[in-house]
């Protein structure tokens, strides 16, 4: 995902002349860009710049990008909103949690299953705790719907049979943050683990072999030579994972969350959803977005900036 | 040479951590097929685990009378081919132009396509932009806006910037036009990352749901997954009661029937995991550490 450091010449208004002689040279290359550059600018630059109506009165049916000035209004309006800070508080500390848990787990399991010896088994293990990757999460909401059934599923069995009473858990907001974080896991720990393979799988035998011979155990061998192979992507990962913070699985917690579990369950996301688009708040709605969305830039820029810093690598 | 005791230990602590997982990470899916599988009687015992109970096929059977369950399974059948083949097109030709280093201006278009990655338009501004260009309740919204995804792009052009510089260099001297070298030798070579990139995209739009509940009103033009999920509201209203959602498109169904469609939704994909799975994991890890 690194973007290359190299520095290659850029066509400012000086390397004009250069364009156009690539340009002529590789015509063909120049042509296969058109489809992409127009999809990119339509259906990703415009709306960026949609967002102007997070300023603006907008009127459906009239101009795309609003209708009067408004300053900041909406701003106001949301930052007085008690049910905003409750999804803004709901996102911090879902997302928190998910970056505590789900972040270092694929880690740990690349670790564990790269110690395996059965080469057979070590390849079965990866290839089946990578399938719920590819499962809808519609289909994966239900499968929890199912598995928590407060009347069938195996977890209240379970419950009822050490002697407990039957939960509700899609419908406590208690549960809510678990049951998200663990069907986070089931889903993405294989998936996530992939690329930690990928770097272990690398890693130069002759220096484990060589620190075996100076008799360093295998915790001194993960210590001062795994580790420090992997930081490289733990630290991307991580600058990637800090820039997505506040955008955590919107789909899945609005399959989710019902209006008994608003209290832990909205996010900035689904209140972006319900109250700006279903609510038909538009501009209010675009404002809130974009607040999250300046917020996530800045949080991808500042964890970047201390990677580079730290261990002279990052996304730029 | 020879292992120390604690080492033994963990190794088979390691062994049945693992198999513990692939259980934990099957059972639910076993467990649906096996809820599928049983008679309406054995289903309200709660007692299906891995093995039906009373074993029948009345669930699908049942399922074969849903017409609306299978008007959307064609629905996805559709949209998952027209947007693959979209997809796949315009993420290989950005891809192969972004791998060109020769290219001026390739720099520059990257990173305005990176850049997408972190920071965009948001809901409503991207729902408004549809709905200004009439596609609201058409396939092109389900299509269109989600064809190229920037990942993809950068995965699939790290494995381009793999390919032999001088193989390019030697066929234009044969007099091969950069078009022919893309489609007669670039595109041959490249089978295991168009694999990959075919099974990425097309699970995407397999396993959509949220463009068409955004972008659809139509209920004979919804995906599958959106079937799924409103008769899983259905069922998660028939628990609560005082629920505000818009009747018309909640609908009660038995939870053998919910069982055997979400196998239906499942089962194309586990049909193709397997033949694509070794090329993917090979992709991904050149992707990612050349990144």
């Amino acid at each position: 995902m690194k973007k290359s450091k190299k520095k290659e010449k850029k066509p400012g208004f000086t390397g004009i002349k250069e364009l156009g002689t690539s340009m002529k040279k590789n015509t063909t290359l120049y042509i296969f860009l058109i489809l992409p550059i127009i999809y990119f600018v339509v259906f990703k630059y415009i709306p960026m710049f949609g967002n102007i109506i997070a300023f603006r009165k907008y009127v459906p049916g009239q101009s795309y990008f609003g209708v009067s000035w408004e300053g900041f209004r909406y701003f106001e309006m949301f930052l007085k909103d008690e049910a905003f800070w409750n999804a803004f508080k709901n996102t911090v500390v879902l997302s928190g949690i998910s970056l505590l848990i789900c972040f270092p787990i694929p880690i740990i399991f690349s670790l564990l299953l790269n110690e395996l010896m059965q080469k057979k088994f070590k390849k079965v293990v990866q290839s089946v705790t990578i399938i719920p990757r590819f499962l809808s999460v519609v289909v994966v909401v239900a499968m929890m719907n199912a598995m928590l059934s407060p009347s069938t599923g195996i977890v209240n069995r379970i419950i009822e049979y050490f002697g407990g009473e039957a939960i509700y858990f899609m419908n406590d907001p208690f549960w809510f943050r678990i049951i998200y974080i663990c069907s986070e896991l089931w889903q993405f720990v294989g998936w996530n683990s992939i690329i930690y393979m990928a770097v272990l799988s690398s890693a130069d035998q002759e220096q484990y072999e060589a620190a075996m011979v100076d008799g360093a155990g295998k915790i001194k061998q993960a210590i001062h030579i795994t580790l420090p192979i992997m930081l490289p992507t733990i630290a991307i990962n991580l600058i990637i994972s800090l820039g997505n913070i506040l955008n955590i699985g919107f789909e899945k917690v609005l399959l989710m969350y019902t209006p008994t579990t608003y209290e832990t369950a909205d996010i900035i996301q689904t209140f972006v959803y319900r109250i700006g688009l279903m609510g038909a708040n538009y501009s209010y709605g675009t404002a809130v977005g974009l607040f999250q969305g300046v917020i996530s830039l800045t949080l991808l820029w500042m964890a970047n900036r201390i990677t580079n810093k730290r261990w002279g690598c990052g996304l730029w | 040479m020879k292992k120390s005791k604690s080492r033994i230990v963990f190794e088979i602590f390691n062994i049945i951590l693992m198999v513990v997982l692939i259980v934990l990470t099957l059972y639910p899916i076993l467990n649906q097929l096996a809820v599928s599988l049983s008679s309406n009687t054995g289903i309200l015992t709660g007692e299906v685990k891995l093995l039906p109970i009373d074993f029948s096929l009345d669930t699908y059977k049942g399922l074969m009378k849903e017409s609306k369950f299978w008007i959307n399974y064609k629905n996805t059948i559709v949209y998952t081919v027209l947007g693959t083949v979209i997809g796949l097109f315009m993420t290989t030709i950005c891809a192969y132009a972004l791998s060109k280093k020769r290219l001026v201006g390739r720099v520059v278009i990257l990173r305005l396509i990176v850049f997408t990655m972190f920071f965009g338009g948001g809901l409503i501004p991207t729902y408004n932009l549809i709905k200004n260009l009439n596609m609201l309740d058409t396939i092109w919204a389900i299509v269109i806006p989600g064809a190229i995804i920037p990942y993809n792009v950068l995965l699939m052009k790290t494995y381009f910037e793999g390919l032999p510089v001088e193989l390019e260099e030697a066929s234009s001297i044969d007099g091969l036009s950069q078009l022919g070298f893309f489609t007669k030798i670039a595109l041959p070579l490249s089978k295991p990352i168009l694999a990959t990139m075919t099974l990425f995209i097309s699970v995407a739009y397999w396993n959509d749901w949220f463009a068409a509940l955004l972008y659809l009103n139509d209920g004979d033009r919804y995906p599958v997954t959106l079937y799924l999920r409103n008769i899983m509201m259905g069922a998660t209203m028939a628990s609560q009661t005082g629920l505000n959602i818009d009747a018309s498109t909640v609908q009660s169904v038995p939870e053998g029937i919910q069982a055997a469609s979400m196998i239906l939704v499942i089962v194309p994909i586990l049909c193709i995991y397997p033949f694509v799975q070794k090329h993917f994991v090979k992709g991904v890890m050149i992707g990612s550490i050349k990144g």
